[in-house]
């Protein structure tokens, strides 16, 4: 096979801190190639550099043996790159087939010629064998799923050599995935370079032919799949086993009283939620994206509320219809999207830490606001000072500053909504220990995260939802298997005795 | 030793306006040394108050991420309404005054619960509010204004307390009070709350923050500003039917001078004061250079744009480079 | 999942004309109730004639508006125009082209000067083109002390008294204008970008869209329609005149835009809705004339309707974000 990108000694730095040093990348014609690391890595860097979002410092890239070089998103797709991010690159106020052509409208004596978009968008999605998806919708009222193969769609209307997808499962259900699988095997049909950004390895094994592993800005391997188990896959990218990854369990300690009751709960996004958190004990919630996860959390801290069923804190029936009412009924979330809703990012560290206790009467002490420093300290916060804004901290210490400033109000239960996305392996660790420390203390720890390793490696009791129902409730330590076949579906809610203790 | 630290920070992040503010007076020096006699000096900072004070309460709205487009016509109903109500009763001044902070309170709490409550964008609501307190006071006063001011209501805008030497203006103390007042709130829970509002209101929220009622508080407090500024503008040049008006350009220009971020989160108190007391130093500077009256608009605009894109330069280099970083 | 019929477009432009009617329906009422007719030719022609030079301002207003930008300088860039061109024409009908011609030139470039500003040197519009204004005022004040220039009589009836029946030719260009733009918002690619640019710059460019084009054309597009409001304002008062800046005329375009349903946060909207817009603005105008109602009153009205109306708007707006519901239905039965 000839290769059609070869890109040699790729180096790139933020600020002065390099994220690629010396990266090597060939992917043939019509080859689906994985490109995998942790987080950090650098495999998104090297795709938006790819991509001509980033120029890179110092290296080659050649297109089908021709040098060149991007410095407009522009340049990149003339010359047949196209791009899928994880955030989607789509105007909800537009259609399917106004995005899809975004950019590169056709036209007719001068004019755009809408009946050929529309026309070039259905014949692409039947092409993608997508039915059910009219290129004249909206793409703002669109699933999750439509505005992905809204997103592959627009990639390929450049015809494309080579498309990059950058975690595209992410936000997918499982039969949107079989989808996704369908679509990147017509794509390698027609001699189209998929290059694949995944964490989950079924779907690296299942599809990819070769496998460019990162690990710290720099190449390990590349690798055919067929030569490579995933156990291995695994040990090149991390370094070390999966099992060391999480503290171990404080021997013999039970949990305390009830801390957290959620009755009978619902609202327009779950239903008949019935979880209880004891001091001491985490409890995970696992399930697929969409499951109604982050709606839980989002419920219980009054932010899209609960409107039937009970909340009590402690013994103590509460309603809470706000975050407000939750932090004063000592309820604390550490949100999914830190950026968005965590930290107001132009403020300094010290301005963050305190939030919550300026916010809130009712939490803020002078005892509390003093404790602040000894917080940030115990989290091995790594800033330059109190001072320094929040947003030139990397990932995993701003989420140290959201954890900070939530235990600064010393609450009671703590639900912590993938606390570790995208942060590096030693802040993730650190997050480990310190949610461990935190059950130790005598919190009620709700956690959710994606990864299912995380929950089962650090809740004492997994609950798993399906399709904003909990399917089932597995013990800490379970396997994989056994929580994705609730959380798919494939295995119901037993009989009513493992439910009710 | 932090406290250094945190104003060597403070005025780099709005140095621009501290080195324009050192400039103009330097500018000034060269031309007349005189004008820095306590006279004189007194004269511009009762002269500049006003404008000050003006800012102080702008920068509550626009750090909070709004804008308020009212002021310039509600310092100009300010006047009309003392005007017409006190006509001249001495008797009546400090009711009449009361009157007025209630009514630029009302102002304020309007404007605020229609840009919280309605989702309004402050830009239009204030705009709406500017052509009906505009339209309103002309309705109501028949077109021109009507009555006169008390002596008493023109003593803080014109008179100040006698030293041998000069006169310190009432004015100027107003002045001094209110920035030490606003430049003290914003170090309170609610200042703090008000920043994070404007920086991230999402954040805020989930932090508990009860970000619309604050929002509305910096609202009303700049209505209570626009009053204040009416009280010296009214004693310090009369009753007319202009008062006020563009006001409310100058007064955004002066915040924004002073490094504070149009969209909140950005910015202190002292540096937007600092922005207003530089636009009344470059009035006086064109004074001094004799620079023809009707040529001072065309300066002030370049000097703006030019220091907003020297900031803007300097802000979004890291800014830009940060959100590049991988998370 | 389920799939969702897509809600007509159309939607909010037919809202905004279905409001336009309403208005009509009452305030001629209002005014036959007063003993007038609100349709007799005399107050159509002032309706008509007040709808132009908003119009021309309000069109140019859109596409910066839609580029989440904004223009705070065409009340002054209408100024200079009046001058440009009655200065230019000088009293002869053959000097005309020309003067069109400059005045086109002239406006074009200073919508070009804020365009750049905002695009390059990354200052906020609001900001960018106050400044602006505030140059050309103090231009403007430096340079003419009083009206100056002579427009020759043929154009001043040309396009400040001609009419079709009881239509002013003034408007029919303005309707021209409209159409012109509608089509290359529609149409043409730079046009139709510009909802991106407004709707999210950074997947408008990373769609490949040259967005700083996009700003900049907008802008010179803004000023040019305000070069155009500075020809009727020559052809209206027979010369130029630096004090046409006094109107705010600016506040009235954005005012108009905004209440035609175009977003001031950009990416939503369009040239349609801001005729209608401008047209209710008139037709209380116009009410307010008839009935012989204070000036003033029309003032404190339209502050209200404006306010009204983004918060309608905005209403809307939040219906459409809210998230779909799985268990809706549960909800309905368990309350």
């Amino acid at each position: 096979m000839t290769a059609l990108l070869n890109m040699r000694g790729i180096d790139k730095a933020f600020l002065g801190v390099p994220v690629l040093s010396a990266v090597d990348l060939t992917v043939s014609r019509g080859e689906v190639h994985a490109l995998v690391g942790e987080n950090g890595a650098g495999k998104s860097t090297l795709m938006k550099i790819l991509a001509g979002v980033h120029t890179a410092d110092a290296g080659t890239i050649e297109l089908d043996g021709r040098a060149v070089s991007f410095t407009h998103p522009a340049a990149a797709q003339r010359a047949g790159i196209a791009s899928v991010f994880q955030e989607f690159n789509l105007l909800p106020e537009l259609t399917v087939a106004e995005n899809v052509h975004l950019g590169h409208e056709p036209r007719r004596r001068g004019a755009i010629d809408r009946r050929a978009m529309h026309e070039t968008t259905a014949a692409a999605l039947a092409d993608l064998g997508v039915a059910d998806l009219s290129p004249a919708a909206k793409v703002g009222s669109l699933s999750v799923a439509h505005q992905q193969i809204t997103e592959i769609a627009k990639a390929l209307s450049h015809g494309a050599d080579l498309i990059c997808m950058d975690e595209p499962t992410a936000a997918l259900a499982d039969a949107e995935v079989a989808l996704l699988y369908r679509l990147v095997q017509r794509l390698r049909e027609r001699g189209v370079a998929v290059l694949y950004v995944s964490h989950r390895l079924r779907e690296i094994f299942d599809l990819c032919d070769r496998i460019t592993i990162l690990k710290d800005g720099r190449l390990v391997e590349s690798v055919a799949t067929a030569d490579i188990t995933p156990d291995e896959l695994v040990t090149r990218m991390v370094g070390r086993r999966i099992e060391a990854q999480f503290p171990p369990r404080a021997a013999g300690t039970e949990p305390g009283e009830v801390r957290l009751r959620i009755d009978g709960c619902g609202n327009d996004y779950v239903d008949g939620i019935d979880l209880e958190v004891r001091a001491g004990e985490i409890v995970g919630l696992a399930g697929l994206q969409g499951s109604g996860r982050t709606e839980i959390a989002e419920a219980v801290f009054g932010i899209t509320p609960f409107t039937r069923g009970t909340v009590a804190v402690d013994g103590r029936p509460v309603r809470i219809t706000r975050p407000r009412k939750a932090i004063a009924a000592g309820i604390a979330l550490v949100t999914e999207d830190r950026k968005a809703q965590g930290l107001a990012l132009r403020q300094s560290v010290k301005a963050n830490a305190r939030m919550v206790l300026d916010a809130n009467a009712r939490v803020h002490s002078r005892r509390r606001l003093a404790r602040i420093d000894g917080i940030l300290s115990s989290l091995d916060l790594v800033a330059r000072g109190g001072d320094q804004e929040v947003q030139y901290l990397s990932g995993g210490n701003q989420q140290k500053v959201v954890v900070a400033k939530w235990l600064a109000a010393e609450p009671g239960v703590i639900v912590l909504d993938e606390p570790t996305r995208g942060i590096d392996v030693g802040a993730k660790h650190k997050l480990y220990a310190v949610i461990r420390s935190l059950a130790a203390e005598g919190l009620a720890v709700l956690l959710i995260a994606s990864e299912l390793i995380e929950v089962i490696g650090l809740a004492d009791r997994i609950a798993v939802l399906h399709d904003g129902r909990i399917a089932g409730e597995l013990p800490g330590g379970a396997s994989e298997q056994e929580v994705m076949a609730y959380a798919t579906g494939r295995r119901r809610p037993q009989s009513e005795g493992t439910q009710a203790e | 030793m932090t406290h250094v630290k945190r104003l060597g920070a403070a005025l780099q992040g709005a140095g621009t306006v501290f080195l324009l503010l050192a400039l103009v007076f330097a500018l000034i020096l060269a031309i007349n040394p005189g004008f820095f006699a306590a006279p004189s000096l007194m004269a511009f900072l009762k002269q500049a108050a006003p404008l000050v004070i003006l800012a102080a309460g702008q920068y509550f709205v626009i750090v909070s991420g709004n804008f308020d487009l009212s002021v310039g016509a509600l310092v100009g109903a300010q006047v009309v309404i003392a005007a017409r109500l006190i006509d001249g009763e001495e008797s009546r001044t400090v009711p009449v005054m009361l009157v007025m902070l209630a009514f630029g309170i009302g102002v304020g709490l309007i404007n605020g619960l229609i840009t919280t409550v309605l989702k309004v964008q402050s830009f239009i609501t204030t705009l709406g509010m500017l052509l009906v307190l505009y339209g309103a006071i002309r309705l109501w006063t028949g077109g021109a204004p009507t009555g006169a001011l008390s002596d008493a209501f023109r003593t803080p805008g014109r008179l100040g307390i006698q030293t041998p030497l000069f006169q310190i203006p009432w004015a100027l103390l107003i002045m001094i009070g209110v920035g030490a007042g606003a430049i003290a709130l914003m170090r309170t829970r609610f200042g703090r709350i008000l920043m994070a509002s404007g920086d991230n209101e999402l954040a805020a929220n989930r932090s508990g923050a009860r970000v619309d009622t604050v929002r509305t508080a910096a609202f009303v407090l700049s209505g209570v500003s626009a009053t204040i500024a009416g009280i010296l503008i009214g004693g310090f040049a009369g009753v007319s039917a202009q008062v006020g008006e563009g006001l409310e350009f100058t007064v955004i220009t002066a915040v924004v001078l002073g490094g504070v971020a149009l969209g909140g989160g950005r910015g202190t108190a002292l540096a937007a004061m600092a922005g207003a007391l530089a636009i009344e130093a470059l009035f006086t500077l064109f004074n001094q250079m004799a620079l023809p009256a009707t040529l001072r608009p065309a300066v002030q605009g370049v000097i703006i744009i030019a220091a907003v894109a020297y900031a803007a330069r300097r802000r979004i280099r890291p800014a830009l480079q940060s959100t590049a970083t991988p998370s | 999942m389920t799939a969702f019929t897509p809600r007509p477009r159309i939607g909010a432009t037919v809202a905004i004309y279905l409001a336009l009617a309403g208005v009509l329906a009452v305030g001629g009422a209002a005014v036959a109730a007063d003993g007038g007719n609100l349709f007799a030719t005399a107050h159509l022609v002032d309706m008509l004639t007040r709808t132009s030079l908003t119009g021309f301002l309000a069109i140019g207003m859109t596409l910066v508006i839609l580029c989440r930008s904004l223009d705070l300088s065409v009340g002054y860039t209408a100024a200079l125009s009046s001058l440009v061109a009655a200065t230019t024409m000088d009293g002869q009908s053959g000097n005309v082209p020309l003067a069109v011609a400059l005045v086109l030139l002239v406006s074009g470039l200073i919508g070009a000067a804020n365009g750049a500003i905002v695009a390059f040197l990354k200052v906020n519009p609001f900001i960018a083109t106050l400044g602006t204004g505030l140059i050309l005022k103090g231009y403007l004040d430096t340079e003419y002390k009083g009206p100056a220039g002579d427009v020759p009589f043929a154009f001043q009836q040309a396009l400040g008294y001609t009419r079709f029946a009881f239509i002013p030719v003034s408007t029919v260009v303005m309707l021209a204008v409209a159409a012109a733009a509608v089509w290359f918002l529609r149409s043409t690619r730079t046009g139709h970008h510009m909802y991106a640019v407004g709707g999210d710059v950074e997947v408008a460019r990373m769609s490949g869209i040259r967005t700083t084009r996009v700003l900049l054309t907008a802008h010179v597009l803004c000023g040019m329609s305000a070069g155009l409001a500075g020809l009727l304002l020559a052809a209206r008062f027979g010369t130029g005149s630096a004090e046409a800046y006094t109107n705010l005329y600016e506040l009235d375009a954005i005012a108009a835009v905004v209440l035609g349903g175009t977003l001031l946060l950009g990416g939503k909207g369009g040239v349609a809705g801001t005729v209608a817009g401008v047209a209710i603005l008139a037709v209380l105008d116009t009410v307010f004339n008839v009935m012989q109602i204070d000036p003033f009153a029309k003032d404190v009205l339209r502050g209200v309707v404006i306010i009204a109306a983004v918060a309608l708007y905005a209403r809307r707006q939040l219906d459409r974000t809210a998230r779909r519901p799985r268990f809706a239905a549960a909800a309905g039965r368990a309350s």
